[in-house]
């Protein structure tokens, strides 16, 4: 209990909010109610749900690191600079974010696709992007981009120049700056971001399923191999799922929202 | 170092010219908005004039063409709020400035311990931020832009958001590390202008006021705000036997100094408490006499200070009860010319 003043909120308030509460656990019941538990290790050990597993995680850690390494950058240009279009360029940024993923994947297939945009140049190269792992890493990376820029350029702000304005004036160049006050004073941001953006990585489908396609061992993540099992094996589909449930609810534990604030 | 600016900020209404000789300490004073931040934003390299320089010793720091890096200019700011790095204990703090100049880590903590003891907080070292009181913090703050060796040391409000009751630390320690430094210091406080500072630059409206001795400016004001800080009255008008205001009140004092010629700026200068209050003018006596409206009382140690616009009268609580003051009220306040210095401005 917390001795905080508040004034009432109205009875009849917790009513819909109950009912919106029901809707969001009463699948998540519904679903451990079907839960085949005697063989439930059985099921989410077998080759083709460690292949699966195996997959999303490699590739989801993979486009983490990428957005992390694409997406810091982005966020203090977006923080700490003014340029002309800054505005517009905030709101491309967070296209992907609103975009159903399966546009993102047409997208990226017709520019990084053998017939798209860069599909010559890369052919030349000896490079086939589509329905490669690489394809796979390109799409998680392409929605997950903006949590991570979005949570960043949050905690940039609230952190204030103030602490970069004295590291300057005592003498440390852009770069140290950058290095030893900007990234240590906003590192519960980068952590709850780049944790949003593993865990969109980590679910993505769309996307994937439209640039990288579903070949076992390659490009069949976790929610893919779900998604094909639901027809075949509907027990090996539920336990799957459960599994992601759980790497979500662990996910929340280390990005809750309360976290990114402070 | 010397230091010499000279700059206008278009935008901000701002063009100021001061110097600060080697080893001066110089206090910037004004009310809010009127420039004091921009002095020092220009100085630090945080802030571009749109014509000017900024010269430390003969350094173009900043210029038509010359435009030196905030990290590279080697002044430090101390601000109004400690602002230690939250993420590194005191000693790590103080050692950043050498650290980020290249010097080596067990280096830059010797000499971090080096100042650390030379501010009286060698006890800290190993404490993180969060466990420094307010003064503690500040005094860190000291021994950390004083670990960067600047040439030239700003000081933002160092002690405005101190707790009364130790700031005469702090001031004592800052007053023995200016010393023999270079320094700009902006206040709102005239005891830190008297204790720290060699000079004193007063800014009205983007511009300088009136600049002098710290003594001299704060006892012998010429601008409203250097008379305010000082706790003193002031009346500008020109000289004609008397001081003639603007609005033709001729208030009578004693010449101080060079005796001014008709029709030179003077002001009339004299103390709260010099100043009598009367619900009906006074008639018949050799004092000076103004019509006001009071605007403000406020206590003042154990006197109410009554504010009419630019002008303050201290009375004793029973005189305030007695004649039933309050704001909205038009009285007439009374100072004998003997009470008045009259000077040229």
């Amino acid at each position: 209990m917390t001795n905080q003043r508040q004034v009432g909120v109205p009875a009849w308030i917790y009513l819909p909010a109950l009912l919106g509460a029901v809707l969001v656990l009463l699948p998540l019941l519904g679903m451990i109610s079907r839960v085949d538990w005697p063989s439930f290790v059985d099921l989410v050990t077998s080759d083709s749900a460690l292949t699966a597993l195996g997959l999303s995680l490699r590739t989801s850690a993979v486009s983490t690191l990428l957005c992390v390494l694409l997406g810091v950058p982005m966020a203090v240009v977006l923080a700490r600079t003014s340029f002309p279009g800054q505005g517009v360029a905030r709101s491309l940024v967070l296209l992907p974010m609103v975009l159903p993923p399966v546009v993102g994947g047409i997208a990226l297939l017709y520019t990084f696709g053998r017939r798209g945009l860069l599909g010559q140049e890369l052919d030349a190269l000896g490079i086939q992007v589509a329905f490669s792992t690489i394809a796979v890493v390109l799409a998680q990376t392409f929605v997950s981009l903006p949590f991570l820029v979005v949570s960043l350029e949050g905690a940039l702000r609230s952190a204030g120049q103030r602490y970069e304005v004295v590291a300057a004036t005592l003498g440390a160049s852009p770069t140290t700056v950058f290095r030893r006050v900007t990234l240590p004073l906003v590192l519960p941001g980068l952590v709850s971001g780049a944790t949003l953006a593993f865990a969109r990585s980590l679910g993505e489908f769309g996307a994937t399923i439209t640039f990288a396609g579903s070949l076992e061992g390659t490009t069949r993540t976790l929610p893919l191999y779900v998604y094909q099992l639901r027809v075949t094996d509907a027990d090996a589909a539920v336990a799957m799922s459960l599994v992601l449930v759980v790497v979500a609810i662990l996910v929340i534990g280390v990005a809750r929202p309360g976290r990114v604030a402070s | 170092m010397s230091l010499r600016l000279d700059a206008t900020v278009e935008e901000r209404g701002y063009a100021v010219a001061l110097d600060v000789a080697d080893g001066e300490t110089v206090a910037i004073l004004g009310p809010n908005g009127a420039g004091k931040s921009t002095t020092l934003d220009l100085v630090a390299g945080l802030l571009r004039p749109d014509r000017g320089a900024v010269h430390l010793d003969d350094r173009e720091l900043t210029g038509r063409d010359a435009w030196i890096a905030p990290h590279e200019r080697r002044v430090a700011l101390l601000a109004q709020e400690p602002l230690l790095f939250p993420h590194l204990d005191v000693l790590d703090n103080v050692a950043f400035g050498p650290r980020s100049t290249g010097t080596a880590r067990s280096d830059a903590r010797e000499s971090a311990r080096h100042w650390l003891a030379e501010v009286g907080a060698e006890d800290l070292a190993e404490r993180t931020p969060a466990q420094l009181s307010g003064g503690q913090a500040q005094r860190v703050a000291v021994a950390r832009a004083l670990a960067a060796r600047p040439r030239l040391l700003l000081l933002d409000e160092p002690m405005a958001a101190l707790d009364v009751a130790v700031a005469p630390a702090l001031r004592q320690t800052l007053r023995r590390v200016l010393a023999d430094r270079s320094a700009l210091i902006v206040t709102h406080d005239a005891m830190d202008a008297l204790i720290l500072a060699d000079r004193v630059v007063v800014l009205e409206d983007g511009r300088v006021a009136e600049e002098g001795p710290a003594t001299e400016v704060l006892t012998r004001p010429r601008s409203g705000f250097a008379a305010r800080i000082a706790g003193l009255d002031l009346l500008r008008g020109t000289w004609d036997d008397a001081v003639r205001t603007a609005d033709g009140t001729a208030v009578h004092g004693l010449v101080s100094g060079p005796e001014p010629a008709t029709g030179d700026p003077v002001v009339a200068v004299f103390r709260p408490a010099a100043v009598s209050v009367f619900r009906e003018p006074p008639g018949g006596s050799p004092r000076n006499a103004f019509a006001v409206e009071i605007t403000d009382l406020e206590p003042h140690g154990d006197q109410i200070r009554v504010r009419a616009g630019e002008l303050a009268a201290d009375v004793t609580a029973y005189a305030a009860a007695e004649l039933d003051l309050a704001p909205g009220m038009s009285v007439t306040f009374s100072v004998k010319a003997s009470e008045v210095a009259v000077y040229r401005t």
